[in-house]
């Protein structure tokens, strides 16, 4: 059961339903829009979904299943996410929107960018501001590279460089992703690229009034 | 000393070995498999029956565990890494054994602009297992290599992986060509990996969609039996 207690306010019908490894992003972006903050409700479904992104469609239906009766417009703060276009189905249910790419390193970079990168180095492994201060959790204990390293070579033979695509600048966190390359024996490089088209969730709720709104 | 380190396989009898084997191999302990194997081939067994029973039907049970979500991939790689043991003890047995066991030949590849090679990895494993001859085309491959591999090997079956949802539509490229050549009549078409469903299989014309490796290499096996059984012979 995972009943959404937190909408007790009726102002909040508009619910912004991410993946985890966003809600930093998501809640600046909430922050530097005040306006935004009365008017939706944020839930984020677990980042450790990352690695196993079979359960990321089940998951947000299960969750639209026993919440989405409580909102008026449903927006996801997910991509496809490796779902292939199972999430889609579940959204088209809904009528719930998502943005638009194959992950978020598409969307954090734009298309053009992650295409251009992926590219110039097909073996690209993609790390973000989230995977960069949850390292150890979701890749190393995630992967179950913390009880058997021995994996290593399996899980990453075919990778040589390691980019990371940074929503804020923070130093620690660039020493961080440099030296996991080093760790890994990575080439290393590292592009502030923002939230990039992560914003498209918020642009269409201050677009768009909600009816019980505009006859206040 | 624990009573845990005096034990020893060789006290088992065959039934409770390949249990014991089987529950090694869950375990990814591959010392324990390969001893086993090693064990059961000192008393006689059939390399073939060793396969089947022991590493095959372990796997399976590893299978079974990973689709319903108890097993995740490190256990499973680390599962295959133990049969990875027991079947080097009993890959040149079994080319060497005068019966022609083989269930024909397998090519398998990661589709181009993919370089995710686990679960093929995993199906290559469990299809040889299971008696097939594999070719790995290993990853990222245009379309191109897999027709060279067909008229190299003029393989049975034809198994495409992908990992990525950008990535998983250049199979349709695939079906495509060998439609346009003629060659979907001889070759059997198989796809698997993560964000595939049997619904996209069927989308690109592939009939057959494996969800994981156990699953994959079983229904290879059914596909070649149902041949045999069709053509009478096998």
């Amino acid at each position: 059961m995972v009943t959404d207690k937190k909408n007790t306010d009726p102002a909040k019908k508009r619910l912004v339903l991410g993946c985890g490894a966003l809600v930093y992003d998501l809640l600046r972006l909430i922050k530097q829009n005040p306006a935004l903050s009365d008017k939706v409700n944020l839930q984020c479904l677990p980042a450790s979904w990352h690695n196993t992104p079979q359960l990321i469609a089940p998951g947000v239906e299960e969750y639209l299943a026993e919440n989405s009766h409580l909102y008026k417009e449903i927006y996801i703060a997910y991509a496809d996410c490796g779902t292939g276009g199972a999430l889609d189905r579940v959204l088209k249910k809904y009528n719930a929107k998502r943005i638009s790419g194959a992950h978020c390193y598409e969307f954090f970079a734009g298309s053009d960018v992650f295409e251009q990168l992926s590219e110039q180095e097909l073996g690209t492994f993609y790390l973000t501001d989230y995977l960069v201060k949850n390292f150890h959790r979701i890749m190393i204990k995630g992967l179950g590279l913390d009880k058997h390293p021995e994996l290593f070579d399996i899980y990453f033979e075919n990778y040589k460089k390691l980019v990371y695509l940074a929503q804020t600048e923070n130093e620690q966190l660039q020493k961080d992703a440099e030296q996991y390359a080093k760790d890994f024996g990575f080439e290393y490089e590292y592009r502030l690229v923002g939230t990039g088209g992560l914003d498209s969730v918020f642009e269409e709720i201050d677009l768009v009034p909600l009816a019980t709104e505009e006859e206040k | 000393m624990s009573e845990e380190d005096d034990f020893d396989l060789n006290d088992l009898d065959d039934k409770e070995l390949v249990e014991q084997i089987q529950d090694d191999l869950y375990d990814g302990l591959d010392e324990e498999v390969t001893e086993g194997t090693e064990i059961l081939l000192a008393r006689g067994w059939d390399a073939n029956d060793v396969l089947a029973d022991a590493l095959v039907a372990g796997m399976k049970i590893v299978g079974i565990d990973f689709r319903d979500g108890i097993l995740f991939v490190p256990e499973v790689l680390k599962c295959a890494g133990a049969m990875k043991g027991g079947m080097k003890i009993l890959r040149p047995i079994l080319a060497e054994a005068a019966e022609d066991t083989s269930l024909g030949k397998f090519v398998i590849g990661t589709v181009k602009g993919d370089i995710h090679d686990i679960g093929q990895k995993l199906v290559s494993m469990m299809c040889e297992g299971s008696g097939f001859e594999v070719i790995n085309l290993g990853i990222n491959n245009p379309v191109e290599n897999y027709l060279e591999a067909i008229d190299e090997h003029g393989p049975v079956i034809v198994g495409m992986s992908a990992l990525l949802t950008t990535t998983m539509p250049y199979m349709g490229v695939v079906v495509e060509e060998m439609e346009k050549r003629g060659l979907r009549k001889d070759v059997h078409l198989m796809c698997g990996g993560a964000p595939l469903n049997q619904e996209f299989a069927d989308s690109i014309g592939v009939p057959a969609y494996g969800r994981d490796a156990a699953r994959s290499a079983e229904m290879a096996e059914e596909y070649v039996r149902s041949l045999g059984k069709r053509r009478g012979h096998r």
